[in-house]
């Protein structure tokens, strides 16, 4: 139901690598967990509403007033690479 | 000492004051806050025996462990130690989600609710192991290695807060936090039989928790006995500016007290046939129900006929979050980067090596239902089975104040015996992914041992209901007399 091809495609959209094997498992598996997600195919939902949020809350607001941020320092410790005071990465062009 | 301890608030003599760690580590944590607040027991010997206990945990149950508690000014919780998920983010304390992606990642803040109970006098003990981003029923899923079940360590503890779990169960942590999306509170308290309760969804702030399913995650307490929850949930609750889901609880929680469960009607809903469920649990369910008629409820059907279709639901709603929260995972601003020419290659190779084989199944479902030309047929539908699945629930209890089903269909199961089989492990969902769905709360209570394993008795209310589900979980409890000191051993 699944084929490679699929996988490779939803893998791309996701940014994810996955090796020869992982496709060929996953195919499969994928298959078995749609085919039993499926079964809310079989409901009649015709003018159903659908439910995003089980509260109903709406419009959350609070006063938009400046407030202090992380430091940059503190934002940028953790990141496998800085330079410049900023996030580095490679070249989306390369 | 004795598990009453001195009750009367009696002092006793220095000799007596001096416990063995022992004897600590079998107090309830509302025993333990009593026992300081009396004088009797002193706040840091109560953390480090905790803290020595949890450093020798065998079980696989920590990631980390705190070296010495924080300096604190009391508060009502009075220095019992807690153990929180490693999903928490707790500031310059690794908060790894159980990922290989976050490995070594030390947060510049801590969680909401984590601040919040520390602030109430409950200071971190340690961070607990969990199934990748709470990705699991079985804790298998973890980077780190699985967790074992204190009552047989050839089985899992459930999961995803199988960690949290197993230490309360072990005796290696008073109390802990952990989160449910789809059950992972309720079914490892189960497995592991302790208490665990599900809150109504934006009760607790999600605020610095690292996000799975935004729409259903949710924080609750993992503890020994009802008290407990009740305690370490009074704690939790409360509207946060920073989450703009949260919502202010309605009234104060209280501790539970019910002897009674007088008028008290229970729903055994009319889908649950013992079909699917082991015969052991079906027959603590039974008799849990038992003694819920002599002290006073009466038992009828409900219909929850969309039910049947949470677990589909769920895993399409839940892969669907899962893989849009998941994207922040790039090697940019944290964690784990795999080095590449080109900016596509360093995600593409980040991600295939940061996550496990449960999370890259999860992005993908995800990724799928959300893509082009399927949204409708999958994310759409299951948007209104979810609709239809809370209008079940409102149906019930227009006719009884509580659901109730076992918490989950088997006790705990041998470590790798679903591993193979991601479908097989789903559906251990079965009875629990329903409430998250519905936003209402739901609490897991050991009800008895099968196959010499806990099972869980799941009680389920209308939203904000915490307060009259804890009372008549406390009076199920009392009734039931589940004797848990032996996982303690």
């Amino acid at each position: 139901m699944i084929d490679r091809e699929q996988v490779l495609h939803v893998a791309r959209l996701a940014r994810l690598e996955l090796s020869d094997e992982e496709v060929a498992k996953i195919s499969g598996e994928l298959s078995n967990i749609l085919e039993h997600i499926e079964k809310i195919g079989e409901l009649d939902l015709d003018g159903v509403p659908p439910t995003s949020h089980s509260m109903d809350v709406s419009n959350a607001l609070r006063a938009d007033e400046p407030r202090p941020c992380l430091p940059r320092e503190v934002a940028l410790a953790q990141a496998p690479d800085v330079a410049d005071d900023g996030f580095r990465v490679p070249s989306p062009t390369a | 000492m004795t598990a009453s301890g001195h009750a009367d608030g009696e002092r006793g003599t220095p000799g007596e004051l001096r416990r063995a760690g022992a004897e600590i580590l079998d107090l309830t944590a509302a025993q333990a806050a009593g026992a300081v607040e009396r004088g009797e027991l002193d706040r840091e010997e109560l953390f480090e025996a905790y803290r020595d206990r949890a450093a020798a945990d065998e079980l696989n149950a920590y990631l980390w462990v705190a070296e010495e508690a924080p300096a604190t000014n009391g508060g009502p919780l009075h220095g019992v130690p807690l153990a929180v998920k490693d999903l928490f983010c707790t500031k310059d304390v690794p908060s790894q989600a159980g990922s290989r992606i976050l490995e070594g990642y030390r947060p510049p803040y801590t969680a909401t609710v984590v601040d919040n109970l520390a602030r109430a006098g409950a200071p971190l003990l340690g961070k607990t192991n969990q199934d990748e981003f709470a990705m699991g029923s079985s804790n298998e899923n973890s980077a780190y290695g699985p967790v074992l079940n204190p009552w047989n360590r050839t089985r899992v503890p459930g999961g995803s807060s199988g960690g949290s779990a197993a230490a309360v169960a072990s005796g290696a942590a008073p109390w802990a936090l952990g989160t449910d999306t789809g059950g992972s509170i309720r079914q490892p308290a189960a497995l592991c039989g302790i208490v665990g309760l599900k809150p109504t969804y934006g009760a607790v702030s999600r605020y610095g928790m690292i996000a799975f399913a935004s729409s259903l995650d949710q924080a609750g307490p993992l503890t020994r006995d009802v008290t407990d929850a009740a305690l370490l949930f009074r704690h939790m609750v409360g509207q946060d500016e920073r989450d703009s889901t949260s919502v202010a609880f309605p009234e104060e929680v209280t501790l539970p007290t019910a002897q009674r469960l007088a008028g008290i009607r229970l729903g055994v809903p009319e889908e649950l046939t013992g079909e699917g469920v082991e015969p052991g649990v079906m027959g603590r369910f039974e008799a849990t129900l038992d003694l819920a008629r002599e002290l006073g409820a009466t038992v009828e059907r409900v219909a929850l006929p969309h039910a049947d279709y949470a677990i589909s639901a769920y895993y399409v709603i839940a892969p669907a979050e899962a893989s849009s929260n998941l994207a922040r995972y790039d090697g940019v601003r944290y964690g784990l980067r795999r080095e590449a020419d080109d900016l596509l290659t360093m995600y593409t190779k980040t991600r295939h090596d940061g996550f496990g084989a449960e999370v890259k199944r999860r992005i993908l479902i995800g990724t799928y239902a959300l893509s082009s030309g399927y949204y409708d047929a999958y994310y759409g539908r299951a948007q209104r089975v979810r609709t239809k699945i809370a209008e079940d629930f409102a149906a019930a209890f227009e006719r009884v104040d509580f659901v109730v089903t076992p918490t989950s269909p088997g006790v705990a199961f041998e470590l790798g015996a679903k591993t193979d089989d991601p479908l097989a492990m789903y559906l251990n969902d079965y009875f629990t992914a329903p409430m998250p769905l519905a936003g209402i709360p739901a609490i897991s209570i050991p009800c008895g041992l099968s196959e010499d394993l806990p099972v869980g008795f799941q009680l389920a209310g209308p939203a904000f209901s915490e307060n009259r589900i804890l009372d008549a979980s406390y009076a199920l409890e009392q009734a039931i007399g589940f004797e848990n000191a032996r996982a303690r051993r």
